[in-house]
């Protein structure tokens, strides 16, 4: 005698409380402060171009949905996630236009081309700061003072004229979200704190940087805090989809980061590296997955 | 707590043991009609003994096989044989069953018992456990007593008796330590004498504060050391136990006693005693009823045999609407669709979740978020394996380590985007043995 009001499904029969979703939103909570810090420096520019990158990422993500004829699924926050992280890595003054190209591009080119949430190879948000760094190069790199419109020339990475208060609080020239260290270590610490951000690849990226710049006789601290490391070690490089899955793959993929990000700042013609360092280890991450599978439950390690 | 047993990998699901965990056992009456399945435990199953008509007495052996890795079937009631025939059992097929009507007299067949079993000879006790039809309470039912002789070559250093019950809400082993902690404790004795190993090992989750006291109170004297467990499923699985407590790997593909340890549940050892002291098989065992979706949650100690519907009735029924009637629990338990399946000796219990908290979940394209590599606990990659048996890769689904799969759904209890991931290793699974099968023939 069949009862049919009883549900039949295989085992496990509970499941955790987390949600893909969730995790989208709780990025999106770590970068409020970053968020706030860039508006306290950078004021209306701020609200400006993150919210015009939200809002031209999510709509991007919802045509071309719709286009693939596949559910619009913008509700899973990715979008959301992708629009504020390259918002918060654009100069304050960048045209408004641009903005929208950037998230257009991240999106549609950096993410829906390979298949939408979970498929993309590159850090959609880094794709489309690249297009836009490669497109507009004065415009992307024309930097303007805290708390005023003073266009000045470089900012502390390349002119070296920064205290470290100043780099850790963040009133230095420089991308929206990448100035106030502070900030970004909150944020960074709630993501870790949910089990969102793996030790392993802040760390990874950071210490080789910081190892690298002290055998290349550079000031260390200056190093770590100046330009976008801390920004893209915590919240662009952590990216779940475009990194490595196994635990020491993420190592490699973090000693990696950092090794191209000194490459390209010490001896490369750009004065940042951080966005090719990051787009580069992601193309390697399918192989360092299959070069770092972890050793089986029982499996005897070979003996050499 | 200092000093916990701990493995890698594992989650931490709402355990939900506080709904039974102070509910003495209450000894549920036997049936009016108990079906007893001929095959209720992993390897060949019995032959049956009796036919239609048969009258038979309570403990008497109604199948048995000749097979090396099977075991003996009693009844668990006496009166008479209503029918040999396959009835639905908790794997959703049908199985060969003894349907018996209860006469309610109880009369026992001859049982021959020992005042001292650990006097007895190490074959004879093995032989006991043997003849008292015992297999694996904790939920595999693989013959005890197969399990005991180790394989040629293979020296049993450690036996260990497995009081972890990691599987969220039941209780049954718990209770089982606290009210019965004697029978346990010579259970464990006894499985150690008969396996010869050289030290015996209790291991508890340390959320059982008092079966860890009462285990210690009398295993010190007994000298069998008894260990608390961190709290994390699956720390209850063989693999998991030895690696916790030893420190130890089973080779992958083998048997743990390559290793020099040898597993045992609580429940298995309770049965040893019974079968050794008094000479009776293994005919009923202590289960937990519980969930939102019962009235009336509790341990019993329960007739192998009594359909589902009984014992759910005697809990006092449905709360509301019922979702998912579950033989086991939640992780590992499978869900029934028919309440007339009987309690068999593998089953520690029934839950019962209602309508609001049997979910179905559409899943989500994978992030990669790799938390189910961070919690697999024999260090698989599963959404690999998922990625490729969602393409029919069977050999790099292989060579990923499908086989090495546990079942224990720690990967899809962990997915953020809801992802049926150990259904599609089970699936891989079942390909590649297939395809060996193929191979090879």
């Amino acid at each position: 005698m069949e009862d049919s009001r009883l549900v039949l499904s295989p085992s496990p029969h509970v499941r955790d409380e987390d949600t893909t979703q969730k995790i989208m939103l709780t990025v999106v909570a770590a970068l409020i402060p970053v968020w706030a810090a860039a508006t306290y420096f950078f004021g209306f520019n701020s609200i400006r171009l993150v919210f015009v990158s939200i809002i031209a990422a999510v709509g991007s993500e919802a045509v071309f949905l719709a286009l693939r004829r596949k559910p619009v699924t913008v509700w899973d926050g990715s979008a959301l996630v992708t629009g504020m992280l390259l918002g918060l890595s654009l100069p304050p003054t960048l045209p408004t236009w641009m903005a929208v190209l950037g998230s257009f591009v991240a999106i549609v080119i950096g993410k829906q081309v390979f298949g939408g949430l979970g498929a993309n190879p590159f850090n959609p948000a880094l794709v489309g700061r690249a297009v836009l760094a490669a497109s507009f190069t004065s415009q992307m790199t024309a930097w303007t003072m805290p708390f005023t419109d003073a266009v000045t020339s470089a900012t502390p990475l390349v002119s070296g004229q920064a205290s470290y208060a100043e780099l850790f609080f963040g009133t230095v020239p420089g991308s929206l979200g990448e100035t106030s260290a502070l900030a970004i270590l909150l944020g960074g610490v709630l993501l870790f704190y949910r089990g969102i951000l793996d030790y392993r690849i802040p760390v990874g990226f950071i210490g080789t940087t910081a190892i690298l710049s002290f055998v290349f006789g550079q000031d260390v601290v200056y190093q770590l805090l100046s330009g976008s490391l801390l920004f893209g070690a915590v919240f662009m490089a952590t990216d779940m989809v475009t990194s490595p899955i196994t635990p020491v793959g993420r190592w490699v993929f973090g000693v990696g980061c950092g090794l191209v990000l000194v490459v390209i700042r010490f001896w490369g013609s750009l004065p940042e590296g951080l966005t090719y360092s990051i787009l580069v280890m992601n193309a390697f991450t399918p192989l360092i997955n299959r070069w770092t599978r972890p050793r089986i439950y029982g499996q005897v390690v070979k003996q050499v | 707590m200092v000093n916990l047993k701990n493995f890698r990998g594992g989650v931490h699901p709402e355990y939900n043991k506080h709904i039974t965990s102070d509910k003495p056992i209450k000894v549920l009456p036997a049936p009016k009609e108990v079906v007893i399945p001929l095959a209720q435990h992993a390897g060949a199953p019995a032959e049956p003994l009796v036919k239609k008509g048969d009258s038979v007495l309570l403990g008497q052996e109604i199948g048995s096989s000749a097979e090396p890795i099977s075991a003996a079937v009693h009844t668990s009631v006496s009166g008479t044989v209503l029918a040999v025939e396959p009835r639905p059992s908790i794997n959703g097929r049908e199985v060969l069953s003894v349907v018996i009507e209860n006469d309610g007299q109880d009369a026992k067949a001859p049982m021959t018992g020992h005042d001292d079993p650990i006097q007895l000879p190490r074959e004879e006790i093995r032989k006991r456990i043997e003849a008292a039809g015992i297999v694996g309470l904790g939920g595999a039912a693989f013959p005890t007593a197969a399990k005991l002789s180790p394989p040629r070559g293979c020296k049993i250093e450690y036996l260990l008796i497995n009081g972890s019950e990691c599987e969220p809400y039941l209780t049954a082993d718990q209770k089982l330590m606290e009210e019965y902690t004697e029978d346990v404790v010579l259970g464990a004795k006894l499985l150690a004498k008969a396996c010869g190993a050289e030290k015996t090992i209790i291991a508890i989750e340390a959320n059982k504060p008092e079966a860890l006291r009462k285990m210690k109170a009398l295993a010190g004297s007994n000298a069998i050391e008894v260990v608390a467990l961190a709290v994390k499923y699956p720390a209850g699985g063989e693999k998991q136990l030895i690696k916790a407590v030893l420190n130890r790997e089973v080779p992958a593909h083998g048997l743990p006693a390559q290793c020099g340890a040898l597993v045992h549940n609580v429940g298995t050892a309770w049965a040893a005693a019974k079968a050794c002291r008094h000479g009776q098989p293994l005919i009923e065992r202590v289960i937990t009823v519980t969930g939102d979706g019962v009235k009336a949650p509790a341990n019993y100690l329960v007739r192998i045999g009594t359909p589902f519907r009984d014992i759910i009735a005697a809990a006092g029924g449905f709360a509301g609407e019922p979702g998912k009637v579950i033989a086991g629990g939640p992780m590992m338990g499978l869900a029934q669709f028919d309440l007339n399946v009987p309690i068999v000796k593998g089953v520690s219990g029934i839950l019962v979740l209602s309508d609001k908290v049997a979910n179905e979940f559409d899943p989500m394209p994978c992030i990669k978020c790799a938390r189910c590599v961070d919690v697999c606990p024999v260090y698989l990659m599963p959404v690999t394996i998922e990625k490729y048996a969602m393409n029919a890769m069977w050999d790099e689904a292989e060579d990923y380590g499908a086989m090495d799969c546990i079942e224990c759904g720690c990967c899809t209890y962990i997915c953020p985007s809801k992802r049926a991931l150990l259904s599609w290793i089970r699936l891989a699974k079942t390909e590649i043995v297939e395809a060996h099968s193929r191979h090879s023939s």
